[in-house]
């Protein structure tokens, strides 16, 4: 177990070093960040300054070590957009985007386990039909377009719930939320179902499949033979030996919410991370663009390294594996 | 008067031989299993019409969208035919610019699936090759292939593309960005497409590569690069069909929501997603014509391809059978 953390850290370190060189050449390759610092009339002698000063006279391995030094330190540099500090902008904008993409993997799971247990327990009822059906819209509409139908049915025609923005935002000093206001909650709504519906129509499908294979098995019918109760039978016996592949998918969903929170927040103009990388690639401004993508990779890694961790403790049988293979 | 009469019996012969294989395929499984299922034969048909409408937009298309000399804002706005104060030559109405609604998704389709068929030709051959010699050679070569492949597994399809569109994207310079635009985008959502191809070519080529017909081939001295491509490729080149159907769905929707955020084709060749962007700005106002065509057409478009791309894989797949 020991040796297979230290790999997979090891890999992590590999990634993180990679994208961190990806996102350092960016600033070699757009643009001379000097010109962006300084003003049209600066003399020569002014921006040879500026270039000592900031270490670019260096050789390029030198710089990209201190690259990586300010980024440990949490230094991202400033804004060429809005000047300013771009740490700052995401300490403003992560907020937002944490709060859609929890309310959203809450609403997957909440109702795509249960759904998933029951189209499995019964396969031939109505209900599960209608959720399957349900679950096929699901998958074939993209994002944008479910965010668009909410907004063109709940906003525009019905008028129940607001089509933008974050509204009803309590500051916290650290963290602004959204959290404790009925407004905050009613502009949370459609943004969240409109990232929710593929995951949770994925953790569904994946769970009722799971459950057709596990009811299948001996000992499920060995435990119907010794007479259990079928509650016991089907959330003891079945629904807990489905759970490996659905944390891992769901962990690895968790990034996926990341990714499409992209394009919800474009459609709802959800002050996030999102639409923080999307005004940047507009802009071209370089500074928020390669701590972004520094920053995603970090996240993603995470995910990864805490979803292969998770398998030791939901699977007692890799840990037993592990353990004897140890011993000899 | 003989060579006439040679290629009399010449084109006989070629006309036999096409009937006879036409006959062979309506005996096929895949042909019975294909007639048995009225939902693939539809997606099959609506798939077919939507690649003719496209194909043939410049000629069959009510109003040229993309000549600007043929625009009139005094057409602008205008709802469908079946609403009142509409024209009957707009059958799906106007966008702001008084362009027609049903013309502009014929040249949207157009603009989608030459990226989407573009995109998975350059994955599809790209990631067949690397799973190729990723399987056949191995060693070195193949972890350091498979690992970047485990790597880019992790991130989001969706993501890779929008990162590599932004980011090549803003390196083009501006004199030549509508032109070089299209190209970036078709390599960005290749790039996010090779691993699938990769993949199962090389768990396909490490079952092939130990069977006998390619000792064989070692045997009697041939190239390992004609063993690759003469007698392993065949061989592992069905499956490749199947994630190809399937990627093109994924690739059209990839395309789209690019074009939707605004990063993905240049305003010069609007695609789908290019109009359901413009048409999301007039929701509010109540112009949903705008946006809610080309959103259908690109959803029964996608779920068709899905459709015949899982027919496919399962009428493909013996296992199934």
């Amino acid at each position: 177990m020991l040796a297979f953390i230290i790999q997979r850290l090891l890999q992590a370190v590999v990634v993180m070093l990679s994208v961190s060189f990806v996102s350092f050449a960016l600033f070699q390759f757009v643009g001379d960040p000097i010109n962006n610092m300084v003003g049209q009339d600066a003399t020569e002698a002014q921006r040879e300054l500026l270039r000592e000063r900031l270490g670019l006279n260096e050789p390029w391995p030198l710089q990209f070590i201190h690259y990586i030094g300010n980024i440990i330190q949490g230094e991202f540099g400033l804004s060429y957009r809005l000047g300013i500090p771009v740490e700052d902008l995401i300490a403003d904008r992560l907020p937002a985007t944490m709060e859609l993409v929890l309310v959203s993997a809450f609403m997957a799971l909440a109702l795509g386990v249960p759904m998933g247990v029951y189209t499995g327990l019964n396969r031939n009822s109505w209900l599960s039909r209608l959720f399957l059906t349900i679950s096929l819209i699901g998958i074939s509409l993209p994002t944008f377009v479910i965010g668009i139908l909410l907004i063109l049915i709940f906003g525009v025609w019905l008028q129940w719930l607001p089509t933008f923005g974050r509204a009803g935002v309590v500051d916290l000093g650290w963290w602004t939320t959204s959290f404790l206001t009925l407004d905050g909650w009613r502009s949370l709504i459609m943004p969240s179902i409109t990232l929710a519906l593929f995951q949770l129509t994925l953790i569904m499908r994946l769970i009722r499949a799971e459950m057709l294979e596990v009811l299948r098995t001996d000992y499920i019918k060995f435990a119907r033979a010794r007479g259990l109760r079928n509650r016991a039978v089907h959330f003891r016996h079945a629904l807990k030996n489905t759970l490996v592949p659905v944390i891992t998918i769901t962990g690895l969903q968790i990034g996926s919410l990341l990714a499409f929170s992209i394009i919800t927040e474009t459609v709802f103009q959800w002050p996030g991370m999102g639409l923080l990388i999307l005004q940047a690639i507009q802009f071209v401004d370089i500074p928020v663009m390669s701590s972004y993508l520094v920053l995603i990779a970090f996240l993603f890694v995470l995910i990864n390294l805490v979803v292969d961790l998770l398998y030791f403790i939901v699977d007692p049988r890799l840990r037993l594996d592990s353990l004897s293979r140890g011993a000899h | 008067m003989n060579s006439q009469h040679d290629l009399l019996e010449v084109n006989q012969g070629l006309i036999a031989r096409l009937i006879d294989s036409f006959k062979r395929a309506q005996d096929s499984d895949l042909y019975y299993s294909f007639r048995r299922s009225p939902v693939i034969v539809s997606a099959f048909i609506i798939t077919m019409i939507m690649f003719l409408a496209a194909f043939l937009a410049p000629w069959i298309a009510p109003h040229q969208t993309l000549d600007l000399k043929t625009l009139d804002l005094m057409n602008a706005y205008l709802p469908p035919a079946w609403e009142p104060n509409s024209d009957p030559n707009f059958l799906l109405g106007t966008d702001d610019q008084g362009r027609d609604i049903l013309s502009g998704m014929m040249f949207g389709l157009r603009i989608s699936l030459g990226v989407g068929f573009a995109s998975v030709i350059v994955s599809a051959i790209v990631g067949t090759l690397l799973g190729l010699l990723s399987g056949y050679l191995g060693g070195r070569l193949d972890s350091f292939i498979m690992r970047v492949a485990d790597v880019q597994l992790t991130f989001p399809a969706i993501l890779i593309a929008l990162l590599i569109d932004g980011i090549v994207g803003s390196l083009l310079p501006k004199a030549a960005y509508n032109e070089l635009k299209l190209y970036v985008l078709v390599l960005a959502i290749a790039a996010s497409q090779w691993v699938n191809f990769a993949r199962t070519v090389r768990g396909s080529t490490l079952v092939e590569k130990n069977k006998e017909y390619v000792q064989a081939a070692k045997v009697i001295g041939v190239h390992p690069f004609w063993i690759m491509v003469r007698h392993v490729l065949p061989n592992v080149i069905s499956p490749v069909l199947v994630i190809a159907t399937l990627s093109l769905a994924l690739a059209i929707l990839t395309e789209a929501t690019l074009s939707f955020l605004g990063v993905g084709v240049p305003p010069t060749s609007p695609s789908l997603g290019t109009l359901i962007r413009i048409g999301q700005q007039y929701l509010f106002s109540g112009e949903w014509w705008m946006t809610i065509f080309p959103s259908s057409a690109l959803v029964i478009l996608v779920l068709a391809v899905n459709l015949l791309g899982d027919w496919l894989r399962d009428a493909l797949n013996p296992k199934l059978r």
